[in-house]
């Protein structure tokens, strides 16, 4: 085991990045042009940081699996982003910020990075209106905010559900106008299949071109990954259905450290699985939680239509159970809650995995028409999916895999402990611990994007003897020759199982044993499980058609599944390893006399960085341990 | 669950199959039985694509991501409408609650000049990026933004540009229009910029580039139908076609004086 050093800068929290500005050596000008730089992923993080270096006068490469950038998963983001504005003067600050964030996490995230991320929210809100995104104002003219869960001001700034939507259309412009101008170089519906490391850097990519089939090099000076989260290890979530491990996964696989991997965030309020043919869970966004109150029935298996359960047979239990939050409690609690209800036999509709998010009451006190201002388009979703009209029946609703706090570890210069390979957005372990505070992965994505990574690759660049290479070099020859195996074994099993089987099984062990609540029992189990199910997938897979020549999913989806099945088995283990409850990682062994996550910060104050140790080891797991200086590490409260 | 109705119903797909841009292409039919009518239409799809690939075919290809109505990927012309009959409903939002049990449903790709088929039911829809890439933007670096409530925005301007710039970018309009034009999706982001002040000072500049590469890229020109708005499943309104003229001619005389 080796320690893992996160390279704090030193001095006072206040102060640390500003220093550290100062501090990092600077790329000339003149020369920024001869630097290339490959950034994968053209989410949040991957545009906006795309966008800024080429403003700075870098060479850009940007490659995504999406026929457009503008299609990436970000743009589905509802309820909104967090920045320290304190626009709405309730005593919101950079230090407040800083605090709910570390608290939120439940102290398992570096602090130094945290303070970062709420120094430079109130920026990004500048940056984003200045490009034109059209957030949400008052009648004078000013904007507006909301209240997310895990905090008590207003700090959100939203776009009617559509936020993540108008920041990455933001973003998205922000680089074609790079394109344009020619600093930019886009590659679309390229996939990422393998990191080529050199003299122990990262040097450059081998990506698969999603129409034609070739596999293609390309060498740079830099590697930045901004490919998004990992939830889909659950085949059900509430992600999109191309969102996927493998570029983290690959380059994992190539020595970059996977840090906290058993740190995934199920969301409280999704809309409940309905069968078999289900592709995808949608979320139905937490600020309607600002209004909404959430209840079962008080006794088990009370199957009256809700409006015959009057308000003394209705257990409300979140304001029941955290006076002080209420419904607005943080995800990974009010998730809890939710199974808990369930478990004891309290969940409603026709399968009992649900609970009600009712908005009766909100109506009654604000007339349907300012509901509908507020959340008109989610109801509308909702009835759409589900054939219901919330205004007239309370939403069923119930958690669901959504993101993912864990990612590769990064140190607080976004780089990973493989020399110039950087990690950005939710596909690193950084911010957020072990539970992310709502409207917080939009303001980390462009945090990162915007305001960290021009500055950190630049010292990486002025620090590092980079020689020139070619995709001549051996180290592309053979990691093309790796690549174009592995396609080649995929097409060459020809078995009876197609990727989504596979993949739903996996889901289902993933749900059951690594979901929500888990033991040690059922780790092991599943560990077991799942070294079935890759068995199953090498063995019996069908995919159908051709590798090249033509556009083919099933190989796509086969490829992503074989990475999903691997990390779902490191998930497992870190889950093991980790004896405590923290944040969205509940060991059902190590919980308070009231159900709360018991942390043991004696021994697992720390962030878990995982080596792989080839296909016949287990990981080895390396320690950044983390100090608290400016928040006092204390038991999470929100009753 | 999610709805509460459990019911499945029979339907007979007459799909599109074409094997790239260069090959011609043909309909073929397919059951779908057994669909729940909880499901969306494209879980209707996987559900035919898995049993296609277990019986040795070829899956029918389409564009589909979020799954949500948001990422603007899914397509397809479902009964001759884009994104089928539903108004505001993009092709993953639409249910199986809304066919009968013994319909038979007829799929095909968008069908454009400047959108060419990929495979079956995708096509590439890249020149809407390359039309935002001339223009369609605040040009402004990242680090120049001064206080974001420095610049009051009347609510009315803000909300007006929120409905312009809700635009997906899945190219039903164009689908939709007999002359395959993009006048909606340019004058939905034309809209978007000019209606808030940050996007005033190059309003000019964006209209005509936007403009002339929408004609450079083979898109066709608007006759006035209406039948891009009908199609949006954004509701994106028609006004920002009209306003887009009158800009593009505000444009035109101000460049040539
Ligand atoms: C439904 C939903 C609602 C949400 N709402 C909110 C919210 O209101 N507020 C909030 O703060 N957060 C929200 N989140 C979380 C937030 O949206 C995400 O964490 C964030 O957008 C991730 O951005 P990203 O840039 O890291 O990655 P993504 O947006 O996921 O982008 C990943 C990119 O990588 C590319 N890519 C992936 N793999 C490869 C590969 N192998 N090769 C090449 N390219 C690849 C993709 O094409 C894509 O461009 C929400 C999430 C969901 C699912
Ligand atoms: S799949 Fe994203 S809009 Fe339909």
């Amino acid at each position: 085991m080796a320690i893992l050093d996160g390279k704090v800068p030193p001095g006072s929290i206040e102060e640390k990045w500003t220093n550290h500005k100062f501090n990092m050596k600077l790329v000339n000008p003149s020369n920024k042009r001869k630097f290339t730089l490959i950034v994968v992923g053209t989410g949040l993080a991957g545009s906006s940081a795309a966008a800024t270096l080429a403003e700075l006068g870098y060479n850009v490469k940007v490659f995504c699996i999406h026929e457009s950038p503008r299609r990436a998963h970000s743009i589905a983001a509802q309820g909104g982003i967090n920045a320290a504005k304190n626009y709405q003067n309730d005593g919101d600050s950079v230090h407040r910020l800083f605090y709910d964030t570390v608290k939120g996490g439940d102290f398992r995230a570096r602090e130094a990075n945290v303070h970062r991320l709420a120094e430079i929210s109130p920026n990004i809100i500048d940056q984003c209106v200045a490009q034109g995104v059209p957030f949400a104002r008052e009648y004078g003219g000013t904007l507006s905010n909301r209240s997310f869960g895990g905090a008590q001001v207003s700090r959100t700034f939203y776009a009617r559900g559509q936020t993540g939507q108008q920041l990455l259309i933001g973003a998205y412009q922000a680089m074609m106008r790079q394109v344009e101008a020619g600093g930019v170089q886009l590659y679309t519906r390229r996939e990422m299949l393998e990191l080529v490391v050199i003299d122990g850097a990262a040097r450059g990519i081998v990506t698969r071109n999603l129409r034609t089939g070739e596999i293609e090099s390309h060498a740079g000076d830099g590697v930045i990954l901004a490919t998004g989260g990992y939830g889909n290890v659950f085949y059900l979530s509430t992600n999109a259905k191309q969102s996927n491990a493998t570029a983290i996964w690959r380059a994992h696989k190539k020595g970059a450290y996977f840090g906290n991997p058993c740190f995934t965030q199920i969301h409280p309020t999704c809309i409940p699985v309905s069968g078999d043919y289900q592709s995808k869970l949608t979320l139905m966004s937490e600020s309607l939680r600002n209004d909404g109150r959430v209840w079962v029935p008080k006794s088990k298996g009370d199957k009256r239509s809700p409006e015959q359960i009057s308000d003394d047979e209705r257990d409300y239990y979140l304001e029941r159970v955290y006076p002080s939050f209420g419904n607005l409690a943080p995800r990974d609690v009010s998730s809890r809650q939710a199974k808990f209800r369930v478990d004891e036999g309290r969940g409603v509709g026709p399968s009992g995995q649900a609970v009600y998010l009712d908005f009766r009451d909100a109506i009654k006190r604000l007339g349907e028409h300012v509901v509908s201002e507020r959340y008109g388009n989610l109801f509308q979703m909702y009835e759409k999916i589900t054939g219901e009209n919330p205004y007239k029946v309370p939403m069923r609703i119930y958690p669901a895999s959504h993101y993912t706090m864990g990612g590769l570890w990064v140190d607080y210069n976004l780089m990973s402990n493989l020399p110039g390979l950087h990690v950005l957005g939710e596909a690193n372990f950084s911010d957020h611990g072990a539970n992310r505070l709502g409207a917080s992965a939009l303001m980390q994505g462009l945090s990162d994007g915007y305001f960290v990574i021009p500055y950190t690759i630049g010292h990486y660049l002025a620090s590092a003897a980079l020689p020139k290479i070619t995709t001549d070099h051996e180290a592309f020859k053979a990691t093309r020759s790796d690549v174009e195996a592995r396609v080649a074994k995929l097409m060459s099993i020809k078995g009876s199982c197609t990727a989504d089987d596979i993949h739903k099984e996996l889901g289902h062990i993933m749900w059951e044993y690594v979901g929500m609540s888990r033991n040690s029992d059922g780790l092991k189990l599943a560990i077991e499980k799942i070294g079935k199910v890759k068995e199953r997938f090498w063995n019996d897979l069908r995919v159908p058609g051709e590798a090249t020549g033509t556009v083919n999913e099933e190989l796509e989806k086969a490829g992503r599944v074989a990475d999903f099945i691997e990390l779902g088995e490191l998930m497992a283990r870190d889950a093991l390893h980790r004896d405590e409850s923290c944040g969205g990682h509940f060991r059902e062994e190590y919980q308070t006399p009231d159900n709360e996550a018991q942390r043991d910060d004696a021994n697992f104050c720390y962030v878990a960085g995982w080596e792989w140790k080839g296909d016949a080891r287990p990981q080895e797991l390396h320690k950044e341990s983390l100090t608290f200086e400016n928040v006092k590490l204390a038991t999470r409260s929100y009753k | 669950m999610g709805g509460a109705s459990q019911s499945t119903i029979d339907l007979k797909l007459k799909v599109w199959r074409q094997k790239d841009a260069a090959t011609g292409g043909r309909f073929e039919d397919y059951d779908a039985t057994g669909i729940s009518t909880d499901a969306s239409f494209l879980e209707m799809l996987d559900v035919v694509n898995q049993r296609l690939i277990k019986g040795g075919e070829d899956p029918i290809a389409f564009d589909h991501d979020c799954r949500e109505g948001i990422c603007g990927s899914c397509s397809m012309v479902i009964n001759g409408n884009p994104h089928g009959p539903e108004r505001s409903t993009a092709t993953c939002q639409l249910h199986m609650r809304k066919f009968n049990d013994g319909d038979t449903i007829v799929v095909e790709p968008f069908r454009a000049n400047a959108f060419p088929v990929i495979k079956d039911l995708s096509v590439d829809r890249t020149s809407f990026d390359e039309i935002i890439a001339v223009g369609g933007y605040v040009s402004v670096n990242t680090g120049n933004a001064p206080d974001a409530n420095a610049l009051p925005v009347p609510k009315v301007d803000a909300d007006q540009a929120f409905n312009a710039a809700a635009c997906i970018g899945c190219g039903a309009c164009v689908a939709a229009c007999a002359n395959g034009s993009a006048m909606l999706f340019v004058g939905a982001k034309v809209g978007h910029l000019a209606l808030l002040p940050q996007g005033r000072s190059e309003h000019n500049e964006r209209v005509l580039a936007m403009m002339d590469k929408m004609q450079e890229l083979g898109f066709g020109n608007c006759s006035n139908t209406g039948a891009c708005a009908v199609a949006c499943p954004k509701d994106i309104s028609f006004e920002n076609i009209v306003r887009m003229n009158r800009e593009y001619a505000k444009a035109s005389i101000k460049k040539r004086t």
